[in-house]
């Protein structure tokens, strides 16, 4: 029995030195993974190393640098040194990434063996994505229960986690926290000066604050910096905006549509009074924050220029850098609330805080099905989302490779890279709670979901812009939305959307 | 040489124009009257479906129709008028001539999306240089913010971009006037007013047409600099047809109505354009 216990002791002081030996080893070889090393797994670093894909080309067509198009170009860079492989990488814009997949896909021909897109795609490119195989699935053990959900399409996944995304509120704790400022506020407003309950409360602070050299550094700054441009992205900003006003939790069965009647839910009250909101949020972003894209929005308050943003996590962690101005200085908290949500079986406010995290799509990125590199290709993924690449990708705002994973909600992995503790503590919880809440709304995953979305940009950037009130614009989205119903057929749409309905309900 | 042999030498040339001309319009033609989209990718046959919701059910695309007007008749009127002013200018003899010709075409040799990002960062409302040039004087304009100043920035980078190639086709047209007309004006003592009215600017009309027709037809396709500079916004303010198009195709995949406006499209501008040099013709030619 000592015997037996001796020899185990010391296989596993071998098995653990073998491994700090590799991790020193290909820590030293790779600097991207200084900081961890290798960390074992089906695809770490010494397990690519004992494949040979030489004279083998995996093509890959991804989002232009740096945000996920430079990690695929890294990744690819050091899987062709491990396996011999030979990968191109071909960068695209974001707007056209849809397109470029979706075109030869429909011409039955598969120019690239991997394509980036975004999890919205999902319904659109299942039928050309080959499933992720069971071993691969397998040891996703790490991988949180809604981006596995998120990545599947019923029981099938198709899209490999690479990243995991969520919108979620980011201010300024240097504003928000300050006891001068929280006295100054009250004694101006009356109120008190916090993280934001409400979006009347987002807006009141955002007002109070903008146009002004608050941070004294000589040039003023605003209340708010949002996603506003049309087409690009603006209808993920305004779900968010509307979760908390239509999300009730006491009337499943849909968010976007009444899944029984299919009938288009965006133009009730609860929209309606999230698109006022939003049009009087045109006068507290910066001047031209009404064109706005993701970039802006990033730039703009990772630069300093507002109170508030919300959206990826993108803009926090490139805020937490070494470089940025205001490290350290930023707080994230989960979506503002409302203190009533629209009843749509009542037809009536329910009173009472409600809030609804919005899980936005993220990067996304599968296998064509007519691949004929597809063992190369998976392998190439599971390489890209090891433990070792995550830990160092999740670090660098830059690259758009958000957390995903159980392990990442500890505050030790961030405040490992330099984040101050209660700062990462925040971050953390926030991402933490969100996973746990139970009144999520995930996004629109259904045949069509472009023109759904494309048609709530256009009807909003029209309130945005004072073409038309909030009622009129939605209202006429709704229109939109019915025709589109009519030319997909609703019974397509409600096959689909069951699915995200169950989500949000957690029936799955 | 017999019949026969006249076709093969037409062969090459004909293949070449069926790939590229006919063939993308007769398949065009097709795929507008099927119902081709992102979840069903077919070239199934739904009749005059698209066109019916075209004319009656699709006020944007008619919105984006007449706003493009708008800017291609006012774009190409401002770049028609700098031109020629321009043109006139160096086609005297005055100083540094030479460079002035080469100065006034270095717009023309520019990328115009590369152009139009430069642009927007100047129009910019709050990094931009502009603003904080006029900010000295308290005016902060929303130039891409504001529905009617958007269209007036995307008029103001359009006419920057190509009154050069308005002002190489006038000089060109100046450089090859007769000399004699000039020198009659001259003897008859015309004042510089007139020989422009009655000389320069008659003997000019056939150039004038070509170069504002072809201007017309290169203006009614503007599509990289609303894309860059404004995406049609705020709102829909500067959308235009091209880009209307642009994101029925290929933003939200509607292949088969996409197909259906392009067609339609096309229709009208060479009816339109055939209309605007017939009258053109009649106007500046009267004489």
């Amino acid at each position: 029995m000592k015997l037996k216990t001796l020899i185990s002791t010391l296989a596993s002081v071998l098995l653990i030195g073998s491994q700090a030996a590799y991790a020193d080893k290909w820590g030293d070889q790779f600097p991207h993974i200084a900081a961890t090393g290798d960390i074992p797994g089906m695809c770490s670093y010494e397990e690519m190393s004992k494949k040979d894909y030489s004279g083998r080309t995996l093509t890959i067509n991804t989002h232009a640098i740096p945000v996920m198009g430079e990690p695929t170009a890294l990744h690819a860079e050091q899987f062709e040194k491990l396996t011999g492989a030979k990968v191109e990488v071909t960068h695209t814009p974001a707007g056209d990434l849809y397109s470029k997949a979706m075109v030869p896909f429909q011409a039955g021909q598969a120019p690239y063996d991997i394509v980036f897109g975004f999890s919205n795609f999902i319904n659109e490119w299942k039928r050309y994505l080959a499933p992720v195989p069971q071993e691969y699935v397998d040891q996703m053990t790490d991988v949180t229960a809604s981006h596995i959900a998120i990545a599947s399409w019923g029981d099938t996944m198709y899209q490999y986690p690479v990243d995991g995304d969520r919108h979620y509120l980011k201010y300024r704790k240097d504003v928000i926290d300050n006891p001068e400022m929280q006295a100054k506020y009250k004694a101006d407003t009356g109120n008190d000066l916090r993280v934001p309950q409400t979006w009347k409360e987002y807006a009141e602070m955002a007002a109070y604050f903008n146009g002004w050299d608050w941070d004294g550094d000589g040039e003023p700054e605003y209340g708010s910096a949002e996603v506003m441009k049309k087409d690009d992205l603006m209808y993920a900003a305004f779900y968010s905006r509307s979760a908390a006003y239509s999300k009730n939790p006491s009337t499943p069965g849909g968010f976007f549509f009444d899944l029984e009647t299919m009938k288009p839910l965006i133009n009730n009250p609860g929209f309606v009074e999230a698109l006022t909101d939003w049009v009087e949020a045109v006068s507290y972003v910066p001047p031209g924050g009404i064109n706005f894209g993701l970039g802006d929005e990033i730039n703009s308050f990772g630069g300093g220029q507002t109170l508030f943003s919300f959206s990826w996590d993108d803009a926090f962690v490139a805020a937490m850098q070494d470089d940025s101005p205001i490290k350290d200085q930023v707080g994230a908290a989960q979506l503002p609330g409302a203190t009533k949500v629209w009843n749509r079986e009542t037809n009536s406010w329910d009173e009472g805080f409600n809030q609804a995290p919005f899980f936005v799509w993220g990067w996304a990125v599968g296998v064509a099905d007519k691949s004929k590199n597809q063992d190369v290709a998976f392998d190439y993924l599971c390489f890209f989302a090891n433990g070792a690449n995550h830990q160092a990708d999740i670090g660098i705002g830059r690259f758009g490779v958000n957390p995903f994973m159980e392990a990442d909600f500890e505050a030790e992995v961030w405040t490992d890279i330099g984040w101050d503790a209660q700062v990462a503590q925040e971050y953390v919880d926030t991402l933490a709670d969100m996973e746990k809440s139970t009144n999520r709304v995930f996004p629109l995953r259904v045949p069509g979901t472009f023109q759904f979305n494309s048609a709530l940009a256009t009807g909003t950037a029209k309130a945005l812009a004072g073409q038309l009130s909030p009622q009129e614009a939605l209202d006429e989205v709704a229109a939109e939305w019915e025709a589109i119903l009519e030319r997909v057929g609703a019974d397509n749409v409600r096959d689909a959307y069951a699915i995200g309905v169950a989500m949000e309900d957690n029936k799955l | 040489m017999n019949f026969k042999h006249k076709f093969v030498f037409l062969l090459p040339g004909l293949i070449v124009l069926i790939g590229i001309l006919i063939f993308p319009i007769i398949f065009t033609v097709r795929l507008s009257l099927s119902g081709w989209n992102s979840f069903n990718p077919e070239l199934d046959f739904v009749g005059i479906k698209n066109y019916i919701r075209l004319f009656t059910d699709d006020p944007r695309f008619w919105e984006s129709f007449f706003r493009l007007s708008f800017l291609a008749v006012t774009t190409v009127f401002l770049q028609y008028i700098i031109g020629f002013a321009l043109a006139h200018m160096v086609w005297k003899d005055i100083k540094f001539k030479r460079f002035f010709r080469v100065l006034f075409l270095i717009p023309m040799m520019t990328t115009p999306v590369i152009m139009t990002v430069i642009w927007r960062t100047f129009f910019h409302e709050s990094l931009g240089p502009l603003n904080d040039f006029l900010s000295i004087f308290g005016v902060q304009p929303q130039w891409l913010s504001s529905p009617g100043l958007a269209k007036i920035s995307i008029i103001i980078v359009e006419v920057w971009q190509w009154t050069s190639f308005m002002f190489l086709l006038m000089l060109a047209g100046l450089l090859s006037l007769p000399k004699e007309p000039f020198l009659a004006a001259a003897i008859d003592g015309a004042s510089p007013f007139k020989k422009f009215m009655y000389v320069t600017f008659p003997l000019m009309a056939p150039i004038s047409i070509g170069a504002i027709i072809i201007r017309l037809i290169e203006a009614s396709k503007i599509m990289d600099t609303v894309f860059v500079l404004t995406s049609g916004g705020p709102g829909t303010a500067t959308e235009t047809s091209s880009f209307y198009i642009f994101i029925k195709g290929l933003r939200e995949f509607q292949m088969g109505y996409a197909a259906t406006m392009s067609f339609t499209y096309l229709i009208i501008m060479i009816i339109s354009l055939t209309i605007i040099a017939k009258v053109l013709t009649k106007v500046l030619m009267k004489e």
